[in-house]
């Protein structure tokens, strides 16, 4: 009995057998499920503004099965592009900050071993 | 932009059987998804049967005066079918008959309708409970004519629900016509003024929402809040309740599927929404649906696919309510919009 998979990474298909990641380690599976569930309910922050903090943070982790997933969640959740857009740029001001700030140490490092 | 309806456009999927063969085939044929009878079959839910009727919602013609991209109905200016007096008697005949709690009209634009104002002072003076008119808003300051209808609509205690695709303007004019959304804006400070939609008011106003692409809608009681807080900060407007109405793959909205290729990824997220508590609660089980013509549907969506009522009793002139309550209710694939998620209704979701 063969397994057959199919070329190249990232298939759209593939997101909807995440749960399946439980077969192979239950208790673990369920923990995360049960763990991920339970961060996504209403809280201190609204359940519209996670949805936004995942979409910022999918195009960071450039993950394309949570863009997909949190694409859709917003506009069911009545988030509008304009808000979608401005949190996909909210993440990537931080990943280009934290590139940038990292300028610092070449600074330090350059003039302490400049004469 | 959509401008004419399918029948207008000669468009194949005006022919109500083109737009079942897409629904009993391909995916549903191939079996990557399970047909409706076959997934309540998988729940133990037998074949759905009616429950006592409660909502008679008749639908009053196909005339409209706006030509949504979205439309189930295929409804547009140039639809002339619309529901003759002696049909309308008989609706009449049978609200002395049965204890009917609601009465819905719908259409097209009801209100544009011929006998309109005269059918619903008979009706109102039938009691009936709860006599829902569903207005597209924009008719309602169409013309000099139509501008004295929600007066009329005050005076004779119609519960209206309408139609708002969503709380800004570029989402509304996307899905409904360019200008809907200011038109429907006034329309409702309108029925505020008249004393609708306020807290405590007897004069009831609800909104529906259904998403303007292919997607599922959110969950009600989150949209209300976002729809109320922006509706009264942006234009002073307060309504009643928010109900969430899924886009089913019937008429135009079957054609966008299509067009956009959406169409199976759609129906796949409907099938793995499938709730069975929504399943059981379904408004087929306590509502009858009438066309213009007089014959009798389970709903508003089977008589826009012409999936007849199973039953020997087709027309409301031979109504029967003993007969009819023998009866299976007719399904087909689009009936997972009605029980995705926490369900669908004419009264927005189910559980």
């Amino acid at each position: 009995m063969f397994h057959t998979m199919k070329k190249g990474y990232y298939q759209p298909e593939d997101l909807k057998k995440f749960k399946d990641i439980t077969n192979w380690s239950p208790e673990l599976g369920d923990k995360f499920f049960e763990y991920y569930n339970a961060v996504f309910k209403e809280g201190a922050l609204s359940a519209r503004e996670k949805s936004l903090i995942a979409l910022a943070v999918a195009h960071v982790v450039q993950c394309p099965y949570c863009i997909d997933a949190y694409t859709k969640d917003g506009l069911q959740r009545g988030i509008e592009k304009e808000e979608m857009m401005e949190a996909v740029h909210v993440g990537a001001a931080i990943k280009s900050g934290a590139a940038l700030v990292h300028g610092v140490q070449m600074m330090n490092l350059h003039d302490k071993l400049s004469m | 932009m959509v401008i004419k309806s399918l029948k207008a456009r000669h468009n194949p999927l005006s022919d109500t059987q083109e737009q079942l063969q897409y629904l009993e085939n391909g995916i549903f044929q191939s079996g990557s998804l399970p047909k409706f009878k076959d997934k309540l079959a998988q729940h133990k839910i037998e074949a759905l049967r009616p429950n006592a009727l409660k909502i008679l919602q008749l639908n009053l013609g196909y005339m409209c005066n706006q030509v949504c991209a979205h439309c189930h109905v295929d409804a547009g200016p140039d639809r002339k079918e619309q529901m003759s007096k002696a049909t309308l008697e008989h609706c009449l005949a049978l609200l002395e008959r049965l204890p009917i709690e609601t009465l819905d009209l719908t259409g097209g634009a009801p209100e544009m309708h011929p006998h309109f104002k005269w059918f619903v002072t008979q009706a109102h003076k039938r009691g009936v409970q709860d006599l829902i008119v569903r207005s597209n808003l924009t008719i309602l300051n169409a013309n000099k004519t139509f501008s004295t209808y929600p007066q009329f609509f005050a005076d004779h205690h119609v519960h209206v629900i309408s139609s708002l695709p969503f709380y800004k303007k570029e989402k509304t004019d996307r899905q409904r016509g360019l200008g809907v959304f200011q038109r429907s804006i006034a329309a409702l400070q309108t029925l505020n003024t008249l004393g609708y939609g306020s807290e405590g008011s007897p004069l009831k106003l609800d909104l529906v929402y259904n998403p303007s692409g292919a997607f599922l809608p959110g969950d009600q009681a989150a949209l209300e809040h976002d729809f109320k807080k922006a509706l009264y900060e942006d234009y002073g407007i307060s309504f009643n309740q928010l109900f969430t109405i899924t886009n089913l793959p019937i008429s135009r909205f079957l054609e966008y599927l299509i067009a956009s290729e959406n169409y199976e990824d759609y129906m796949t997220a409907l099938v793995e929404a499938f709730n069975p508590a929504a399943a059981r609660a379904v408004m087929c089980t306590n509502t009858l649906s009438v066309r213009w013509d007089g014959q009798l549907y389970d709903c508003d969506f089977n008589q826009m696919l012409d999936l007849k009522l199973q039953s020997p009793i087709g027309h409301i002139k031979d109504f029967d309510a003993q007969q009819l309550q023998e009866r299976q209710i007719a399904t087909s694939q689009h009936c997972y919009g009605c029980t995705a998620g926490a369900g669908s209704s004419c009264q927005g979701s189910v559980v």
